[in-house]
């Protein structure tokens, strides 16, 4: 097909019934304080990664709720868990270390 | 000795609590109520927010409060004639009235769910709306809410919409949509929720809190979009779809219940009822006040007040404290005719 200078980009759509639901539970087992999240921002415009990678702990908290893993791998890989984000956190979510525990969880590559 | 006839139109919260005011200042007062129970929209509901205090208890005392008022339920206000400084008012069960002052607390309508038509109100099986969900709450029993393992929740149902006439938001539904969310997860504990909103408003005392609750607590999850359709599968489950406007990409999800927030309209008995004396509503469809800074109590005829959700979509406590708020401005007003 590429031949004709045209492809079929993926869909978009995100199918929330397909969504896996068992990693995500338990993450929240080992870090309820996830579900605090309120998707203000405030981490990703305090993070001192987010100049020179696409880090944003807010998207990879939905992409996860959304039950799209990878992506939220996309979000976090430049972390640098250097932890201003804790601090600026207006719900008191510990921040650094729920992205350890993603990572845990979810088997993400250092 | 000049009367000291009041009229009050409308027995919910605020024309029971005014009714009570006035009575206990020395007042004559007449309630009129159009159904045959006290109690508004308010008797039909289970729980309130923020707190889950029962509807009863919160109703109760209203109308025991109103014990030496003239209570005429089943009643209409036929007509109203404007004499020099009183009103002539004629009821459906043959009564007239010479009264002082007369007060609207005509309260709200809920918005007709069928009108959104893309939600399928009416349509598909699985699709109730707030009101209805309080009646479960209170009867337990609705045949359409079968164990639901995934439930919805759509806010601004007829708010915040110039299609149906309602650019205004109707403040409450946000609140009533979390408060539900948390008391469906208690019924059902192991069903997933989810509120569909475009924005939080969140804004009274303690709602906040009912917010952080419903996340922490209860995992409800929230999706800012607003749902655009609503169709059935063969199994007679509902697919959703809205945007994920967070992650900027379109989303469906399967559903076995989804709860339309339908809002406020100002009720059309009262719009009929005010236009006997020439009052009319503003563009949103709730009563014009005199002076909006200074209060929604004053209307534009004298003698004649406001209080409650007729002049616009309100709380509990702001309805009490605007039926109160009435008793004093009549109060004032007949005490100034007479000095006059």
């Amino acid at each position: 097909m590429n031949k004709f200078g045209y492809s079929l980009s993926p869909a978009s759509v995100i199918n929330l019934d397909n969504a896996d639901k068992i990693k995500f539970k338990e993450l929240i087992d080992l870090e309820p304080d996830v579900l605090k999240c309120m998707a203000c921002g405030s981490c990703v415009s305090s993070c001192s990664a987010v100049n020179f990678t696409n880090s944003s702990l807010r998207s990879a908290i939905l992409s996860l709720q959304n039950g799209l893993p990878e992506k939220a791998y996309e979000y976090l890989k430049g972390c640098m868990l250097c932890g201003k984000c804790t601090m600026i956190c207006p719900r008191g979510i510990n921040t650094r270390r729920l992205i350890i525990s993603i990572f845990q969880t979810y088997n993400f590559k250092k | 000795m000049a009367i000291k006839n009041i009229v009050v139109i409308g027995g919910g919260p605020a024309g029971l609590e005014a009714s009570a005011q006035l009575h206990y200042m020395g007042y004559n007062v007449f309630l009129i109520e159009k159904n045959d129970k006290l109690g508004g929209h308010l008797g039909k509901w289970d729980r309130l927010f923020p707190q889950g205090i029962q509807s009863e208890e919160l109703l109760n005392p209203l109308i025991k409060n109103t014990a030496g008022v003239k209570t005429f339920v089943n009643t209409e206000v036929v007509n109203i004639n404007k004499l020099e400084k009183q009103y002539n008012i004629i009821l459906s069960n043959g009564i007239t009235i010479l009264a002082r002052a007369v007060l609207f607390a005509t309260g709200f309508d809920l918005f007709p769910a069928s009108k959104k038509e893309e939600y399928g109100y009416g349509i598909y099986d699985k699709v109730i709306t707030n009101a209805d969900l309080e009646i479960f709450f209170r009867t337990k029993s609705d045949s359409r809410i079968v164990n639901p393992l995934k439930i919805g929740f759509v806010h601004c149902v007829g708010s915040r919409d110039e299609k149906t006439g309602n650019r205004q938001c109707s403040k409450v539904c946000c609140a009533t949509a979390v408060k539900q969310a948390c008391e469906i997860k208690e019924v059902f504990p192991n069903a997933e929720v989810i509120c569909f909103y475009m924005d939080l408003r969140m804004f009274g005392r303690k709602y906040e809190d009912l917010y952080l609750t419903a996340q922490k607590k209860y995992g409800v999850r929230f999706i800012r979009g607003r749902v655009s359709e609503v169709g059935e599968n063969i199994n007679h489950q509902l697919i959703v779809k809205a945007e994920d406007t967070l992650s900027s990409k379109p989303l469906k999800v399967t559903l076995d219940l989804l709860v339309l927030m339908c809002g406020m309209n100002n009720s059309s008995e009262g719009i009929k009822t005010a236009s006997l004396i020439g009052l009319k509503a503003d563009e949103d469809g709730f009563f014009e006040t005199l002076n909006p800074m200074q209060g929604s109590i004053f209307s534009h005829k004298k003698g004649v007040f406001y209080a409650g959700a007729a002049t616009g979509p309100k709380t509990l406590p702001e309805t009490i404290n605007e039926g109160r708020a009435a008793a004093i401005c009549i109060n004032n007003y007949i005490k100034e005719e007479i000095n006059e």
